[in-house]
């Protein structure tokens, strides 16, 4: 399956997306947090696509907007997409939990909302994973500032 | 006390409980600082809940601020034992970001000491699981075989553990001349010395009674946990980066992937020990066909990556790395990634152990090749 044929399937399901991202490199979709729940399970669970392989779920900080960042693959094809949930509000992010789809996310999510401080719906264990409990922010957000522990040159 | 007030006694006794028990951060069995909360029921582990980040380093913000080639100096600090293919990682990852072609000695030199790394952590490894499981003397073989390959990487890289040989469009030195000849030489004592590791352990009645049908992990858990390495192979889950999307020099040599289907401790066992095969393999199809040329590419002195998004994977001796840099065309990059292998792996420890006795745990991690600072970044 080429990125066209994975194209003409997400559109299938979800109408409201947009791709990006050059040909050499994965195709990339981003979607609403809302759409975002629908689009992974379909993934997951349809037969031609099979991703049953989540290698990596990150987010990224753009000042305006947070994406969290999933890339998908099939162990049995080799087809990857990277899925990015454009979330506006900064103040209370929150996207659905995947975990119950791909088990590895179970803390990966909890790395994220540990270092973005973004919530995922019905997590069943969210808690700080790298930092102690009492940290105050969320490092990895572009505007965290810590005068003690940064030390800017 | 009348026989009736003895029944009802009996009676009374109060039932087994769950209790706790913590496991680390300080215990010789994690190699490193990683607290496990063990829930027991008696000696039977209902539950493992693992709270890591004792040596969380911020990696990843560092790297915010950091010029590209010196967040490669940030990577062997995560998985120490397979810094070079860490460091191989990021490089490759900047060099796609940079479309730049690398000379072809460039990519033979790299393929072989990443094979001579993963060879050095996989002795450590047995070694280390030996020491764990109760024999001495494998850590002993272990560390005396791993001498070797450490002096090989003083003599042509400078340093023994935290190499740092790779920049981006190269290695930092052309090899020393005495390189080939020594990791000949190496290659012809291991070949001998490899079957001792077999006959030490793998007929080892005590250690196979510990370790087989232990710690089981299923072909389907280990794709939804994104366990990787030698660990996601064992469980029948082929996921060598080496051969799905080769990278340097792995397209134009030949070596088996090792997949086993048995999931258990024992499998996962052999898996590395003939994984060490393999890397031999590798490092003999190469070694006398290092081509003449550049060690190293021209790269500017400030690099900046055109804006966009990097992907990066290559196989470490724990699994599968992956570089996730996102550039917005400034001399740091905006936003780094390290999916790193022992992350996801220890993700999986809960499914494996549990129902397990408690002294089966420590065989359980021992397999699962955990390297703390991977985990922690």
């Amino acid at each position: 399956m080429d990125n066209e044929n994975l194209k003409n399937i997400i559109n299938s399901v979800i109408t409201d997306c947009e791709f990006s991202g050059d040909e050499t490199q994965f195709l990339n979709v981003i979607v609403k947090p809302e759409d975002f729940r629908k689009l992974a399970e379909f993934l997951r669970k349809n037969s031609e696509t099979h991703m049953d392989y989540l290698f990596c779920l990150t987010a990224v900080d753009w000042i305006t907007h947070l994406f969290t960042v999933y890339h998908l693959t099939s162990s049995i094809n080799n087809i990857t997409v990277v899925i990015k949930v454009k979330i506006t509000d900064r103040e209370n992010p929150v996207v659905d939990t995947v975990c119950d789809l791909w088990k590895t996310a179970e803390f990966h999510e909890r790395e994220v909302y540990d270092l973005f401080g973004i919530k995922f719906k019905n997590h069943p264990d969210l808690r700080r994973i790298l930092l102690e409990d009492d940290w105050v922010g969320f490092p990895l957000r572009k505007d965290y500032k810590d005068e003690v522990n940064i030390v800017e040159l | 006390m009348t026989e009736q007030e003895l029944i009802t006694n009996i009676e009374t006794v109060p039932e087994t409980q769950e209790y706790f028990i913590n496991m680390g951060p300080q215990h010789p069995s994690t190699h490193g600082v990683l607290r496990l909360l063990l829930t027991l029921d008696g000696e039977i582990i209902k539950k493992i809940e693992p709270h890591l980040g004792y040596i969380h380093r911020s990696i990843e913000k560092m790297c915010e601020k950091d010029s590209y080639q010196q967040i490669v100096h940030l990577t062997d600090r995560m998985d120490y034992l397979s810094c070079h293919i860490n460091n191989e990682a990021v490089c490759l990852c900047v060099e796609k970001g940079l479309q730049l072609e690398v000379p072809e000695r460039v990519k033979v030199i790299r393929t072989i000491i990443s094979e001579l790394t993963r060879l050095s952590s996989h002795q450590l490894w047995w070694g280390v699981m030996g020491m764990d499981l109760g024999a001495i003397t494998t850590f002993l073989y272990g560390f005396r075989d791993r001498e070797l390959i450490t002096d090989i990487f003083e003599e042509t890289c400078g340093a023994r553990l935290t190499m740092n040989y790779n920049v981006p469009g190269g290695v930092m030195f052309d090899i020393h001349p005495n390189f080939q000849k020594r990791t000949k030489d190496f290659i012809t004592y291991f070949r001998k010395k490899l079957p001792e590791y077999d006959e030490l352990l793998t007929g080892n009645v005590i250690f196979t009674e510990r370790t087989k049908d232990i710690g089981y992990l299923s072909k389907d858990d280990a794709i939804s946990f994104g366990v990787t390495g030698p660990s996601g192979r064992a469980s029948g889950f082929a996921c060598d980066v080496r051969k799905r999307f080769p990278y340097s020099a792995y397209d134009r040599v030949q070596f088996e992937e090792i997949v086993y289907t048995e999931g258990d401790c024992f499998a996962r066992y052999k898996a590395r020990i003939a994984e060490m095969w393999e890397s031999m393999k590798i490092i003999e199809q190469l070694i006398d066909n290092i081509p003449e040329g550049e060690h190293k590419a021209k790269t500017k002195a400030v690099i900046k990556l055109p804006e966009g998004e990097y992907y990066q994977r290559v196989e470490t001796a724990r699994g599968e790395l992956g570089v996730y840099i996102v550039s917005d065309n400034k001399k740091s990059p905006y936003r780094v990634k390290f999916r790193s292998p022992g992350f996801s792996n220890l993700s999986a420890l809960d499914t494996m152990a549990r129902g397990n006795k408690i002294a089966d745990l420590v065989a359980t991690m021992s397999t699962l090749d955990l390297v703390i600072p991977d985990i922690d970044r």
